[in-house]
C-alpha cells in the first residue's frame, strides 16, 4: 500500500457501510483481508476458502491461474467474497486507493445478497470456514491413515469429483425421505374416488412397486451411490459426503452468478455515486466501473446482463415510459420496492425468464449461436421472431441449466445391480468423450455396471460402462 | 450493522502460506505419468531417430483432465454482438471456447483444459528411460563404467542450499560470533579506559551483552554433499542389424528406431559404456554410428555372418572375463535356409558369452504369412538370457524396447 494507509481504508469503509444502510442493504459482519497477488491466486484455486482438503485439481488451476496471470492474459478480480458469517473478502494490496472503495462497496452489495437470496438458506453460512475445515482435516486423516494412503484417497475423489454437479438443483425443495416417496407412490397408486364409478370405464390398477429402489428417479448420484452401495468403506462414504456438501455449497452460486454479479454491481455504482468522491477518484472511477460492467462482443459478461437487468427493474418501476404503462399497467411497487424482492425470491433462470425484456435483448444485440461444420455461426438474432428462442437458449445456459440433468432410475436393472440412469434429453447430446470417461467414474464408485440412456444424433442409445470397458448401444 | 474487521497484510504469512505446494506437485506427477503413458504413441508418433535433443515435442496429457457430464457442440449458447449481430455471421470455432462463457463459478463445459504441453526431447529421453537398466550387469576384473550413486556428506560450507542449512552448526556459530564480539567491546572498552572513566565502559559492555544479536550471514553453515562416483564393471553393447535386399524401408526404420532408442539409453544413462555396430548381409562388418544409421545395402542374408563377427569382435577385443557384453539384433528373419543350423550355433556361442543376447524380429503387419521367421529356429536355443520379441508395427517398438531392459524382468 503506498498511497494510502489501513487506517484511509478504514474511513471509507466506515462512510460506505452508512451508505449501505441508508440504502436499507441487510449485510452479515464483514471481514476484509489484505493480500498480496499470490496469496489471491491461493484463494482463488481454492474457491476463496482459508482451508480447504487437498487434491491435484487446485494445483492445476493453480498453475493455470498463474501461467495466465504471468503471461498478462488474464488479470486477477479485484476481490473475492466468499458467502460465510461473517463474510469474508479479499482485498489486493496492489490495488490503487479507488479500486478499493469500489471493490468493498461491490463486496457489500454480494455480502447482502448471500444474506438475502433464498437460494442461499441452504448454506448454513455461519458454518462455513467450519465446515471447510472439518472436511479438510477428514481427507488429511484419511490420506494418512496407512491403511487407506492418498492414492485411494485420490481414486474416490477424482471419481466424486466428477460427479459433483449431479445433484439436486433446487435445493429450497426438501427431498423427501424413502418413506415418504414410499406414501406417495401408494397413495396414487389408490383408485381415485369416483361417484360415476359406475357409469366410467374402470381404471387399470397399477401396483406401486414397492421394492424398487429408487422410488422415484435421483437425482443425487454421489449420495445415492453412498446409500445404496454396500461395498464402500466409511471413509469412502464420508468423502463422498463431503465432495456433496461442497458441491451443494457451490450450487447457490453458480445458480445466481449473473443477478449476484449484476447487484454487486448495481450497488457499488449507487454507493459510490452517492459518496461524492472528489474528481480526480470519480474519473477513475468511471473507468474502472466500465472496465468490469462493459459489454464483451462475442461473449456475454454476467455482469454487464446482470447491471442492465437490474437497471431496467428499477427504471421501469420508477420511470415506465408510456408504452410500458400501456402494456403492463402501472407500476404498484417503487423500484427499491421491486429490487429488493426481487433479490430475494428469484435465480437466474426465473430472473431471465421474467425480467430480461425484448426491447433489452435488442439493445443489447443478443444473438443465439451453433456449430456448422467447424464454426460457431449467428443464427437468430433479437428480432420479433428471434427473442423468444434465443431467450430460452440462454436459460438453458445459465447457472445448473448447464448441466445435463441425469437421474437413477434403477439400481437393480436386469435383477444384477447394474445402475440405470437416464439423461433427460432437452435437444443437447452428451459430449461423447466427457460421458465415457464420466460414466467410467461412476462405475468405479458404484462397482457394478452402470448404464445411461440418452439420446444422440436423434436416436435412443443406451450407454453401457462394466469391467470390460465403454459401449454404446442403439435403442429401437 | 457492526464495524468490519481489517487484516492487514503480513509478508511473514504470505510467504509461509504457499498452500498450493502439495496439490501442485501432485498435479506435475500426474502430468509426468501421462506423458510416461504415452511415450510408446510419441515414439510411434514422431520420427526422433537423429533429431536434436532441445526440440520440442508436443505431447498429449490425458491423466490429468477433469472429466464431468457436460454437453457436446450441438448445444447452442447466446452471445452478445456489437450492434449488428446478423445471422449466418461467423463468430467462433468450436473444439475450444466459444462465445457465450462468462467466468462461471465451475466449469461447465469441456473447453480450455491443457491437452497438451511441450517437452524437450531429452526431457522425454529421461523420463523414458527412468526404470529401465542394463540388465545382469556384474562386477569383472577391470572396472571402467563410473555411475553417480546418491552421495555422502562431507563437511561444511558457507553456502549452499536451504534445506542443507545445518541449524545446529548455524546457531553455534552464532554464538561464537557473539562470544567473540563481546569480548572484543570488553577489549576496547579496556583501552577506552584509559582515556573514559572506569564506570562508563562498564555500562558499554553490559548494554552489548543484552543487546539483540540476530544471525549475520557469515553464520550460516551447509551441509555438503559430495557426490560418489562407484566404478561399475565394464560394458559393451553390441548393435547387430541386418541390411539385406529384403529388410525394406519400413522394415529399416523399425531397426533403426530401435537400436536409436538403445543409443540414446546407453548415452543417457552409462558414461562409458562401449557401443559396437555391425551391419551384416551375407557378409558382416563394423561400422561407424554414422553409416549404422544412414546407410543402407543389398544382397541376400547370412544371419550367421553377423553373429561370427561379433563373436569375433568379443573374442579380440571384449573378453567376456573383463567385460559385461549386451548384443542386440534386429533382423526380417528372410535367413537363406542353409544358414539356419549356422545361424542357430552362432547364436548358441553368442548367449554363452553375453550377459543379455536379444533378437527383434521385424515383421511389418501381414509379412509374417508369406516370410519365412527365425523365430521358430531359435525356439530351439534354450539359453536364459536370450530373448526374443516381434516388432509388427511402430506401437512396438516401445514396449519390445521395454521388454528388453525393463528392471523388473531381472526379478523373474
Amino acid at each position: 500500500m503506498s498511497s494510502y494507509e489501513l487506517s484511509d481504508l478504514i474511513e471509507w469503509d466506515t462512510r460506505i457501510r452508512a451508505k449501505v444502510e441508508e440504502f436499507g442493504l441487510d449485510c452479515f459482519a464483514q471481514e476484509f483481508e489484505i493480500c498480496d497477488h499470490t496469496g489471491m491466486l491461493g484463494y482463488m484455486a481454492y474457491n476463496g476458502m482459508p482451508s480447504h482438503y487437498p487434491h491435484w485439481s487446485y494445483g492445476k488451476s493453480y498453475e493455470k491461474l498463474k501461467t495466465l496471470y504471468d503471461h498478462g492474459m488474464s488479470g486477477l478480480p479485484y476481490e473475492m467474497v466468499i458467502n460465510s458469517s461473517p463474510s469474508i473478502a479479499y482485498l489486493m494490496r496492489d490495488n490503487t486507493l479507488l479500486l478499493q472503495i469500489l471493490t468493498m462497496a461491490h463486496v457489500y452489495g454480494h455480502n447482502d445478497f448471500f444474506k438475502n437470496n433464498f437460494t442461499y438458506r441452504s448454506t448454513r453460512a455461519e458454518l462455513t470456514l467450519e465446515t471447510f475445515k472439518a472436511h479438510a482435516l477428514r481427507v488429511r486423516h484419511y490420506t494418512e491413515d496407512p491403511s487407506i494412503g492418498a492414492d485411494q484417497v485420490e481414486r474416490v475423489l477424482d471419481a466424486a469429483h466428477g460427479l459433483s454437479w449431479q445433484c439436486r438443483r433446487n435445493l429450497a425443495i426438501r427431498k423427501l425421505t424413502r418413506d415418504e416417496q414410499l406414501e406417495r407412490a401408494l397413495e396414487q397408486a389408490q383408485p381415485r374416488f369416483d361417484p360415476y364409478k359406475k357409469i366410467h370405464r374402470p381404471v387399470e390398477f397399477h401396483e406401486a412397486d414397492v421394492h424398487k429402489l429408487p422410488i422415484e428417479p435421483d437425482e443425487d448420484l454421489l449420495l445415492f451411490i453412498r446409500d445404496y452401495n454396500p461395498f464402500l468403506s466409511p471413509w469412502e462414504k464420508d468423502l463422498l459426503t463431503i465432495v456433496d456438501e461442497e458441491a451443494k455449497y457451490f450450487i447457490p452460486m453458480m445458480e445466481t452468478k449473473i443477478m449476484n454479479e449484476g447487484w454487486a454491481s448495481y450497488w457499488h455504482k449507487r454507493i459510490v455515486e452517492s459518496l461524492a468522491l472528489e474528481q480526480g477518484l470519480h474519473l477513475e472511477f468511471i473507468v474502472r466501473h466500465n472496465q468490469v460492467v462493459r459489454p464483451i462482443p462475442g461473449q456475454l459478461n454476467p455482469y454487464h446482463l446482470g447491471l442492465r437487468i437490474w437497471e431496467d427493474i428499477f427504471r421501469r418501476h420508477n420511470d415506465p415510459t408510456p408504452e410500458e404503462i400501456k402494456r403492463d399497467g402501472a407500476p404498484t411497487k417503487t423500484g427499491d420496492q421491486k429490487i429488493f424482492e426481487v433479490r430475494e425470491v428469484e435465480r437466474d433462470t426465473s430472473f431471465i425468464r421474467r425480467y430480461l425484456t425484448d426491447d433489452l435483448m435488442r439493445e443489447m444485440d443478443l444473438f443465439q449461436y451453433q456449430a456448422r461444420g467447424g464454426d460457431l455461426v449467428v443464427d437468430k438474432v433479437a428480432d420479433e421472431e428471434g427473442w423468444r428462442e434465443i431467450k430460452e437458449t440462454l436459460i438453458k445456459g445459465v447457472g445448473t441449466a448447464s448441466i445435463p440433468v441425469i437421474k437413477v432410475e434403477d439400481a437393480d436393472f436386469g435383477h444384477n445391480h447394474t445402475l440405470y440412469l437416464k439423461h433427460y434429453h432437452d435437444g443437447r447430446d452428451l459430449h461423447l468423450e466427457y460421458a465415457e470417461k464420466t460414466l467410467g467414474y461412476l462405475q468405479r464408485l458404484w462397482g457394478r455396471e452402470c448404464v445411461i440412456e440418452t439420446v444422440l444424433q436423434g436416436k435412443r442409445s443406451q450407454l453401457c460402462y462394466n469391467e470390460r470397458g465403454f459401449s454404446i448401444r442403439a435403442l429401437k | 450493522m457492526v464495524d468490519s474487521i481489517f487484516r492487514e497484510y503480513r509478508p511473514s504469512d504470505a510467504e509461509r502460506s504457499d498452500r498450493s505446494a502439495g496439490d501442485r506437485l501432485r498435479h506435475r506427477q500426474k502430468v509426468r505419468e501421462s506423458i510416461r503413458e504415452n511415450i510408446a504413441d510419441i515414439i510411434a508418433e514422431e520420427s526422433i531417430i537423429g533429431k536434436d535433443k532441445d526440440r520440442v515435442i508436443k505431447v498429449p496429457l490425458r491423466g490429468v483432465k477433469e472429466y464431468r457430464f457436460v454437453y457436446g457442440d450441438n448445444a447452442a449458447g447466446v452471445s452478445q454482438g456489437d450492434g449488428d449481430a446478423r445471422p449466418g455471421q461467423v463468430v467462433g470455432k468450436t473444439g475450444r471456447e466459444g462465445p457465450g462463457k462468462g467466468d462461471d463459478v465451475a466449469g461447465d463445459r469441456p473447453g480450455v483444459d491443457y491437452y497438451e504441453t511441450d517437452v524437450t526431447l531429452e526431457e522425454l529421453v529421461e523420463i523414458m528411460f527412468e526404470d529401465l537398466e542394463l540388465p545382469n550387469l556384474e562386477r569383472k576384473a577391470l572396472r571402467e563404467i563410473e555411475s553417480d550413486r546418491l552421495a555422502k556428506r562431507k563437511g561444511y560450507r558457507h553456502v549452499g542450499i536451504r534445506v542443507r542449512l545445518d541449524k545446529r552448526r548455524t546457531a553455534r556459530q552464532r554464538v561464537m560470533r557473539k562470544l567473540a564480539s563481546i569480548r572484543s567491546e570488553h577489549s576496547r572498552a579496556a583501552q577506552a579506559e584509559r582515556v573514559i572513566a572506569a564506570e562508563e565502559a562498564g555500562e558499554v559492555a553490559e548494554e552489548a551483552s543484552e543487546r539483540r544479536f540476530p544471525f549475520h550471514h557469515d553464520d550460516l553453515r551447509y551441509r555438503h554433499i559430495e557426490v560418489d562416483t562407484r566404478e561399475e564393471s565394464n560394458a559393451v553393447v553390441l548393435c547387430i542389424m541386418d541390411t539385406s535386399g529384403s529388410m525394406d524401408t519400413m522394415k529399416k526404420y523399425l531397426a533403426r528406431s530401435f537400436f536409436f532408442l538403445l543409443y540414446q539409453f546407453i548415452s543417457t544413462r552409462y558414461r562409458s559404456v562401449e557401443i559396437v555396430f555391425i551391419a551384416h548381409h551375407t557378409e558382416a562388418r563394423e561400422v561407424s554410428e554414422e553409416e549404422f544409421f544412414h546407410k543402407g545395402e543389398s544382397g541376400g542374408t547370412f544371419i550367421s555372418s553377423g553373429y561370427h563377427k561379433a563373436l569375433e569382435i568379443i573374442a579380440a577385443r571384449y573378453h567376456p572375463s573383463l567385460w559385461n557384453v549386451y548384443a542386440f539384433h534386429c533382423s526380417d528373419g528372410d535367413n537363406f535356409d542353409s544358414d539356419n543350423p549356422a545361424a542357430l550355433r552362432a547364436a548358441q556361442e553368442l548367449s554363452e558369452v553375453c550377459n543379455l543376447f536379444g533378437y527383434g524380429e521385424i515383421k511389418p503387419l501381414g509379412s509374417r504369412y508369406y516370410e519365412s521367421s527365425m523365430l521358430n529356429v531359435f525356439r530351439r536355443l534354450e539359453a536364459p538370457n536370450f530373448h526374443t520379441v516381434l516388432i509388427e508395427r511402430k506401437e512396438d517398438i516401445w514396449p519390445s524396447f521395454k521388454a528388453f531392459l525393463a528392471k523388473d524382468r531381472i526379478k523373474e
